[in-house]
């Protein structure tokens, strides 16, 4: 079981999921208009990239946009929990060994202590992005039971991987269960919302662009995201 | 009963269409006809199908729904924080529904995403620059628009607007006789004070071209005027289209979008008979808006510009300032707290933010200025946009979003606000007369006019 699911299965899942999202990424890019969309990509393509990009840093680099500046509790929670989403599995150690195992090449890895306050600030940024669902009135009425699934499918390998990595109750099972659960994130990554993991960037993108080209960026002026 | 006399699904295309409906007071029976008004589901889940691409495909599927969105609404903060007037909400419970469903929605539901479309969203396109994935509703309900209008689910006003366009090229019946009449009227007004001074019409190969809102031949004349002040005064070389003169676009607030192309279109032809070697338009967001910004989408132009470096007013004036073609008294200088409002048309649509003050810094004595909080891309709507102001049955609504401008305006303390936008200035306008805080409000034209520099040689003689 552990060798099918670190073998085949794994190698399934990244090529569904990686390949997933290249294919939204590119049935993105090829479902732009530019006489629907508005906006004339092609011939301001360079106007249109330097939107572009200072659209998408604005929204990556912590307090750099506006938004960011005037929520600053969210933020912070936001950045943690997206921070230790992305980096905990690439840089945990007892990943890298299995990397190392497959393919000889191994990434950085984190301290053992830096990868368990990671792990738990996700644990506790999911557990705050419900609360705030059920607390506040303007989320409530948008969130559906959906959410809360992704929700979980997003921490579930974080909360196992932790029970296993404290070696609470029977570590096969709780290890079984974390690469299960992680594969299952992996392989929902293209079909569900999770796929903002990519199409952020591309719609973060197209606004850019937009503003870059049409709504002012050809005037000089920056939009101060 | 499907369609009804005035209530359908077909766009009013003749005067007597046009006269029908507008003696339909208050579109009473209009509105009573769209109770039974059915939806042609096939046709509109045809119409997704062809015109929903990747952008809003995947704004409907991502958003997080995180809620950051609602706070940048201003709608949302003056309706008492009601989780009903969260942007996202507001696109999720209507085109998201449409889309969900494939279409097949009744008259009720169409019926309420036109109350949401018309009367909870003014397309001011803010919520777009605080949601972390870029979605822009004001974008998604000007897509949304389009669908309800093509089914028939239009405010009465729009209807006619539309019909206005359609029939008259223009958002009043303002033929091309009226209006070359106008200009006539205006230039023999105006050259008794202003000796020499012409709205010359039709002339070909002029510098600039100049076009502007229905409104100012039908309800403000001296708008025009003022117009032509200034271009004599700055010694331009101009002239106006007899044809292809009215730049706003009623039709992009009703989401006509066949309509908006063929005003947009007149404009151009304008633009290619006369070949001027620019043009500028009257102070007008929305117009601006239709004829530069979205107007050669429209159209179809692929580099996405005019056929000519087509100006905002603000942006001709900043220049006739700036190289000193226009003077200013100094004494004359506005020496009173005054603030402007930043239309989102323009400002926040083509980032027009400071070449607006720039304008204020020739004509206000330093330290007079106050700029509302936020300002420029990040000001509100003025309560009155995308069609709003103009709605009869959404009026308290609107009443009430203008009290998002009333706190900001009441905030700076001044009780003078600059409005270059015909639509914020009529929402100013009522503003005042609704909530009377004792302000004024003024385009620019007559602002600079009362404090100019004229040279001698301009000037009447006898005096
Ligand atoms: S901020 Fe954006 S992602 Fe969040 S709810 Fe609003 S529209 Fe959706
Ligand atoms: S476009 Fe403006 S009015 Fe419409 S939902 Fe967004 S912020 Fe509100
Ligand atoms: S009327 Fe002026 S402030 Fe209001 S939406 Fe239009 S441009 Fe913006």
């Amino acid at each position: 079981m552990y060798d099918f699911l670190t073998g085949p299965m794994l190698w399934v899942t990244f090529l569904v999921s990686f390949g997933g999202l290249l294919v939204r990424a590119v049935m993105y890019v090829r479902g732009l208009n530019w006489q629907l969309d508005r906006v004339a990509y092609r011939p301001n393509m360079k106007y249109g990239l330097r939107g572009g990009i200072i659209s998408i840093l604005a929204f990556i680099i912590p307090f750099r946009a506006r938004l960011w500046r005037v929520r600053p509790g969210f933020t912070l929670i936001f950045f943690a929990f997206h921070i230790g989403l992305l980096v905990t599995p690439i840089l945990l150690e007892a990943h890298n060994v299995m990397l190392k195992e497959a393919f000889g090449i191994s990434l950085p890895t984190l301290p053992t202590g830096v990868a368990d306050v990671l792990a738990w600030t996700c644990l506790v940024g999911g557990l705050f992005m419900v609360l705030r669902r059920i607390a506040f009135p303007e989320v409530r009425i948008i969130t559906t039971f959906y959410d809360y699934l992704l929700i979980a499918i997003t921490v579930a390998p974080f909360i196992t991987g932790l029970i296993a990595r404290y070696e609470m109750g029977d570590y096969n099972f709780w290890l079984m269960a974390h690469i299960i659960t992680g594969e299952i994130w992996l392989l929902s990554l293209p079909f569900t919302k999770l796929s903002h993991a990519i199409l952020f960037f591309m719609s973060r993108m197209q606004l850019g662009m937009d503003y870059g080209i049409k709504r002012g960026g050809m005037k000089g002026s920056d939009m101060a995201w | 009963m499907p369609e009804g006399q005035f209530c359908n699904k077909t766009p009013i295309t003749t005067d007597e269409q046009l006269k029908a409906t507008l003696n339909d007071k208050g579109g009473k029976q209009y509105y009573e006809e769209m109770n039974h008004l059915d939806v042609d589901s096939e046709k509109l889940w045809g119409a997704i199908q062809k015109t929903m691409k990747s952008r809003i495909k995947t704004w409907l599927e991502i958003c997080a729904h995180c809620g950051l969105c609602a706070e940048s609404c201003f709608l949302y903060q003056v309706n008492g924080r009601v989780p009903e007037q969260v942007p996202s909400y507001k696109i999720q419970a209507t085109l998201g529904q449409i889309v969900k469903k494939k279409g097949k929605v009744d008259n009720e539901f169409m019926q309420m995403c036109m109350e949401t479309a018309w009367s909870k969203c003014t397309c001011c396109n803010r919520c777009g620059m605080y949601c972390p994935h870029g979605i822009d509703m004001g974008i998604m309900f000007g897509y949304l628009r389009g669908l309800l209008y093509s089914q028939g689910f239009v405010p009465w006003e729009l209807k006619i607007g539309s019909g206005m366009h359609r029939v008259y090229r223009a958002q009043m019946d303002v033929t091309m006789e009226d209006w070359v009449e106008t200009c006539e009227w205006m230039a023999e007004e105006t050259e008794e004070e202003w000796p020499g001074l012409e709205i010359p019409v039709d002339k070909v190969g002029a510098d600039i071209m100049y076009t502007c809102n229905a409104r100012e031949p039908k309800h403000y004349p001296e708008d025009i005027a003022e117009a032509a002040i200034l271009f004599h005064v700055a010694g331009e070389n101009w002239t106006v289209p007899s044809e292809g003169w009215e730049q706003t676009s009623l039709s992009m607030f009703a989401g006509d979008w066949e309509c908006c192309k063929d005003n947009v279109q007149n404009v151009y032809d304008a633009i290619e008979r006369l070949k001027p070697k620019r043009a500028t338009g009257t102070e007008c967001g929305h117009a601006h808006r239709a004829t530069v910004i979205e107007g050669p989408y429209w159209t179809g132009r692929p580099d996405g510009q005019p056929p000519v470096p087509f100006l905002h007013y603000v942006e001709w004036l900043a220049e006739a300032l700036r190289t000193g073609k226009l003077k200013i008294d100094p004494s004359k200088r506005i020496k009173e707290p005054v603030t402007l409002q930043d239309s989102c048309n323009y400002v926040r649509n083509q980032g027009l933010k400071d070449i607006t003050r720039e304008i204020i810094s020739y004509i206000v004595e330093p330290g007079y200025f106050v700029e509302m909080a936020p300002t420029k891309e990040h000001n509100y709507c003025c309560g009155g946009g995308g069609g709003f102001n103009g709605i009869g049955k959404y009026r308290e609504q609107r009443n009430m979003a203008l009290r998002k401008k009333m706190d900001q305006i009441l905030d700076t303390g001044c009780k003078l606000v600059i409005a270059p936008c015909h639509n914020c200035w009529d929402a100013i306008r009522d503003l005042e007369e609704e909530y009377e805080i004792g302000i004024r409000w003024s385009f620019l034209k007559p602002l600079v006019i009362k404090m100019l520099d004229v040279p001698e040689h301009l000037l009447p003689k006898d005096e």
